[in-house]
């Protein structure tokens, strides 16, 4: 029995029967009804094969696994990604071909993820075979997959074209070239969307001919699909067929599809080519990209579909912003959504262009946005300011911030306060502590007394944030005061912020300020009327017992726990045990 | 109508009412009916929550004159009631709807929702059962570990044929309100559901993500006139999907257009006749069901009393409209009374897109052949359940004189009414769900 207390993790151990033991259990627990022991099982199937040996593993253990797809996904997805690491378990590159029958029935299964682990293992375990099992065992394989019955297997079978392509002999290779063209055809859309995005892939291991006959052709079929599914994975391949081809043959063989799926008619396939946008530009080179992409870029960037602008608004960054920007200033007149994407990625743009340009152009659009009407929008703008500040430094917007960050400050939702008030300290960093004296700390401190939680909880995590930048003696002179006051406020909420933020503040303050200013307050406080108030001070003194010295916790803690131990309200005495048995007291 | 006089009845019943046939709870009412792309199997769901899965019997050459029954494949628990904390309502655990995938690998896949949740759930075989234990012997007893000398790995041995059904995806917390449709994408990725007030996309794999697409709540819920009460994917093209509405028009959305679908592509309505309007005109003009046909070209619409078929190239006009039960026009008030109006009948198209079917009250279903021109009512009952036998024809007479066989429109029971039906996409083959009866009828062979 003690033995069975952690069977799997016992390591087997090769001399005498008793070593035994711990696999026969792992072995058993392969079918254990708690799926956690299966997984546990699969995950240390290397250790079963190692003591079963090599000729079992492939006699008994692999036929036993090939049937196991039942099981729930984890297990199959463990069990597909030990497979691919299994070669040596079962006598080297030479038995190799012994995995293919389980990883071939776990790549029929209907579970995405499981199906592609089993694709990347059998990738894996390809390259160990020798060229002659590779044509013995490995292609029929992928042939019997490309053409099985349920369109499962046709889809594993497109990731494993491009991995025995290079190795097989030129008739095999003809073959496999049809097989990949029947699936490209296929019947059911899942299938052809797997081979349109094995498309690049596949091409980049075909003789330069083939990709200008059949490729090309294939593309051309898939990027005009009925599905725009299908159609917009195709945009994905252009991007490594473009790298494929010599320059003078782009304009003929890629080119006309590209224009054609920029303009599509479904906004899902414009949404990619505005997303690859990037990846494309580079793929073919400048010359096209100025005289196609560019005017191409411009529509998407105008587009009726919000979500395409959006895309491409994403993309401005890197673009040649002498064409850009016209685009970019008729991009504030269109929807919220595309305004705020353009917000998220406008200020990056500053450090591209350099001062002066960044004076001229981008900052009427940044102070425009600062008074947008959407508090997303102006919440990208602040959030970005770090990018801006390095250029032309954040005085030239400070008159307009501030405004800005005001109004978000006493934004009727409580979210939008909450997001601002985590852009405080970046802000309070860049703008300067006199600045932020003179205009922010009133809205920090009023923060502090919001009527939601959870904008208080932040207000005080700011102000700890707030300490670390400015350090102990500004705490003192300027936070430290405001929020020991509040101690006395008639409502007990706020009251209790005193201690929150006691709490977070004392470590940044150090043992001075926490024992000579706030100690006092908080036993003070230990008196209170209101239970909650009563136990927060037995947590708070739990949390700053740390920062005081052994003085001032026998002679002045120690004594008020006990009270709040005795008190008749049962969290209060709860919370002062608490303490006392964390605090070193005795 | 030469082709569906015929048919030979099989009954079935839910497995649960087998016991008692007499007595059955609310609970075995089923709620939707439906066969796979094959017509290979048939699934019920019922007001208990129930899935009940019918395969069809392999043809048998020895008996190549009857075709093959449907029997219980499979029967799970798909939803359970539930308690919504923050809304204080209950959550019914009835089946709304039920659709097939296309089939992926050697298990069988549908999707089951009720008012706010659906489920995917997958239904295997399993027929091997792995044998042999390292710390067990044969009998099951625990065996000494010291006399464990040799590895044993487990061998899988035949065992009578299992049929499990695992949830395999929940797609929840994306609906306010009721659900009253599903339908499956030709891209095979993709699937709606739809509320009162909104269609959701979802991704078949995702299930914490979906896309709304369609949303007609008003700012202002007191300027609510509408709702939409059903709707379905084209067939074939993946980017159109169509919905009903409760004010009698169907939209049809072009998801290529837009994100959002608020705007549509079609609108088919048919003009008022001013001469027929009454109190009752609205709601009996409230689509309860819109479904596609198999090849794309149209749509029908089943209202209160009619069945639409609309050309989706004719936006203002129905191609043609086909009378249920016009004899019920008079009862309107005291349908109203007692809440038939507000039944949500179904309609199918049958494999070729030739005939159709819907149901009625007092247990009859109504098929129309869109060729000729004629019409038959029929009746899912008991007494006509006789293997063998043949569906007599039945009529309803409106004026005083009641012929022989003839049914007046009062002694209809309006507590009897056929809301589900579905039809075998490829051979004459029906299946009616009657409240707890689930009748199966096939035309005669030869």
């Amino acid at each position: 029995e003690e033995k069975r207390a952690g069977p799997a993790s016992t390591l087997y151990c090769a001399d005498g029967d008793d070593s035994l033991y711990p696999i026969a259990v792992l072995i058993d627990e392969l079918r254990n009804e708690d799926v956690q022991l299966r997984l546990n099982s699969i995950k240390k199937l290397s250790t079963i094969a190692l003591a079963l040996g090599v000729e079992r593993t492939r006699t008994e253990l692999l036929p036993f696994l090939t049937d196991t797809i039942y099981d729930e996904d984890e297990v199959l997805l463990a069990l597909a990604e030990q497979l691919g690491n299994f070669t040596m378990l079962v006598g080297g590159p030479e038995y190799v071909h012994c995995l293919l029958p389980p990883l071939e029935s776990l790549a029929t299964v209907e579970e995405t993820v499981v199906r592609d682990k089993a694709v990347e293992s059998l990738r894996k375990i390809s390259q160990e075979h020798s060229p002659v099992d590779l044509e013995v065992h490995f292609e029929p394989l992928v042939k019997r997959l490309a053409s099985g019955d349920w369109f499962t297997s046709r889809t594993s079978a497109c990731g494993l074209f491009s991995v025995c392509y290079p190795r097989v002999s030129s008739t095999v290779k003809a073959e496999i070239r049809q097989h990949f063209r029947t699936l490209c055809s296929d019947d059911t859309p899942m299938v052809r969307r797997a081979a349109a995005s094995k498309l690049g892939e596949f091409a980049k291991v075909l003789e330069l001919d083939y990709v200008k006959s059949d490729i090309i052709s294939l593309f051309t079929a898939l990027a005009s699909d009925e599905q725009d599914s299908v159609r917009l994975l195709a945009v994905e391949a252009c991007v490594s067929i473009a790298t494929l081809l010599p320059q003078e043959d782009l304009e003929t063989l890629v080119m006309p599809t590209l224009r054609q799926a920029a303009e599509d008619k479904s906004w899902r396939v414009r949404y990619m080519v505005a997303d690859k946008f990037s990846e494309l530009q580079k793929a073919v080179g400048p010359e096209i990209t100025k005289n196609d992409l560019v005017p191409a870029f411009q529509n998407l960037l105008k587009d009726c579909e919000a979500e395409v602008r959006a895309a491409a608004a994403n993309k401005v960054k890197g673009k040649r912003l002498n064409i850009m920007l016209p685009f970019i200033r008729l991009i504030q007149y269109t929807n919220q959504h595309v305004k705020s994407a353009l917000a998220s990625v406008i200020m990056g743009l500053s450090t591209i262009l350099g001062k002066d340009n960044t004076i001229e152009h981008l900052l009427p659009l940044f102070l425009a946005q600062l008074k947008d009407e959407c508090p997303e929008v102006r919440l990208n703008i602040i959030s970005n300011l770090d990018c801006v500040n390095e250029v032309i430094g954040i005085r030239q917007l400070s008159q307009s911030l501030l405004p800005a960050i005001v109004e978000l400050a006493e934004d009727a939702k409580w979210r939008v306060r909450l997001a601002i008030i985590e852009y405080m300290p970046l802000l309070a960093g860049q703008l300067g502590v006199e600045f932020f004296d003179e205009k922010l700390n009133t809205l920090c401190m009023a923060w502090l007394i919001d009527h939601v939680y959870a904008i208080r909880e932040a207000a005080t995590c700011n102000l700890m944030k707030l300490v670390e930048k400015f350090g102990a003696e500004w705490a003192q002179n300027t936070i430290v005061p405001k929020v020991l006051g509040m101690a006395n406020d008639p409502n007990y909420l706020h009251r209790m912020t005193t201690l929150f933020c006691i709490n977070a503040l004392s470590e940044a303050c150090g043992q001075e300020i926490t024992t000579k200013q706030m100690l006092p307050v908080v036993l003070k406080m230990s008196n209170d009327q209101v239970a909650n108030v009563r136990f927060n001070v037995a947590k708070s003194l739990q949390k700053i017992g740390p920062v005081l010295d052994n003085n001032a916790l026998q002679t002045e803690v120690k004594p008020v726990l006990e009270k709040l131990a005795s008190d008749q309200d049962m969290d209060v005495k709860y919370f002062a045990q608490e303490a006392i048995s964390v605090l070193p007291l005795a | 109508m030469k082709c569906f006089s015929r048919y030979l009845p099989y009954l079935f019943r839910p497995p649960s009412t087998i016991l008692s046939s007499t007595c059955h709870t609310e609970a075995d009412i089923i709620s939707t009916v439906e066969f796979n792309s094959s017509g290979e199997l048939l699934a019920t769901g019922d007001k208990g929550g129930r899935v009940v899965v019918f395969q069809r019997e392999q043809e048998s050459k020895s008996q190549s004159q009857r075709r093959g029954e449907y029997n219980v494949y499979s029967t799970f628990q798909s939803h359970e009631p539930e308690f919504d904390y923050l809304k204080s309502l209950e959550i019914e655990e009835k089946i709304n709807k039920i659709k097939w995938l296309p089939q992926q690998n050697a298990a069988y896949f549908l999707l089951s929702t009720n008012d706010k949740t659906v489920k995917l759930w997958k239904i295997s075989e399993r027929d091997k059962r792995p044998e042999g234990y390292n710390l067990k012997d044969e009998d099951g007893r625990i065996r000494d570990p010291s006399t464990i000398t040799s590895l044993r790995v487990p061998v899988l041995q035949p065992m009578d044929l299992m049929v499990e059904a695992t949830a395999r995806r929940v797609f929840s917390n994306a609906h306010t309100y009721h659900i009253n449709s599903i339908s499956v994408n030709s891209d095979h990725q993709t699937y709606i559901s739809t509320d009162d007030l909104q269609v959701n996309l979802w991704n078949l794999e995702i299930t914490n993500r979906s896309f709304n697409i369609v949303d007609i709540k008003p700012a202002n819920m007191e300027e609510l006139t509408e709702v939409i009460t059903s709707a379905e994917f084209h067939p074939q093209q993946c980017h159109t999907f169509a919905y009903s509405s409760s004010k009698g028009s169907i939209r049809l959305c072009d998801m290529r257009q837009a994100a959002l679908c608020d705007r549509h592509c079609k609108y088919f309505e048919e003009p008022e006749d001013p001469s027929t309007r009454s109190f009752f005109s609205e709601i009996i003009s409230s689509i309860s069901d819109v479904k596609f046909s198999h090849n794309g070209r149209y749509l029908m619409t089943r209202d209160y009393l009619t069945v639409k078929v609309w050309d989706l190239q004719m936006e203002n006009k129905p191609l043609e409209t086909y009378q249920v039960h016009d004899y019920l026009r008079g009862k309107l008030c005291s349908l109203y009374e007692n809440d038939c109006i507000f039944d949500k009948f179904e309609c199918v198209w049958n494999g070729s897109d030739s005939v159709i079917m819907t149901g009625s009250y007092n247990n009859f279903f109504r098929m129309f052949d869109r060729n000729t021109k004629r019409d038959v009512t029929l009746e899912a009952s008991r007494e006509n359940s006789k293997p063998r036998a043949i569906l007599k024809p039945r009529k309803v007479c409106i004026g005083g004189k009641r012929r022989k066989d003839e049914i007046s429109v009062d002694s209809l029971d309006f507590s009897k009414k056929i809301l589900h039906t579905t039809w075998h996409p490829h051979e004459n083959i029906i299946a009616v769900a009657a409240t707890n009866n689930l009748y199966i009828f096939q035309d005669k062979v030869n």
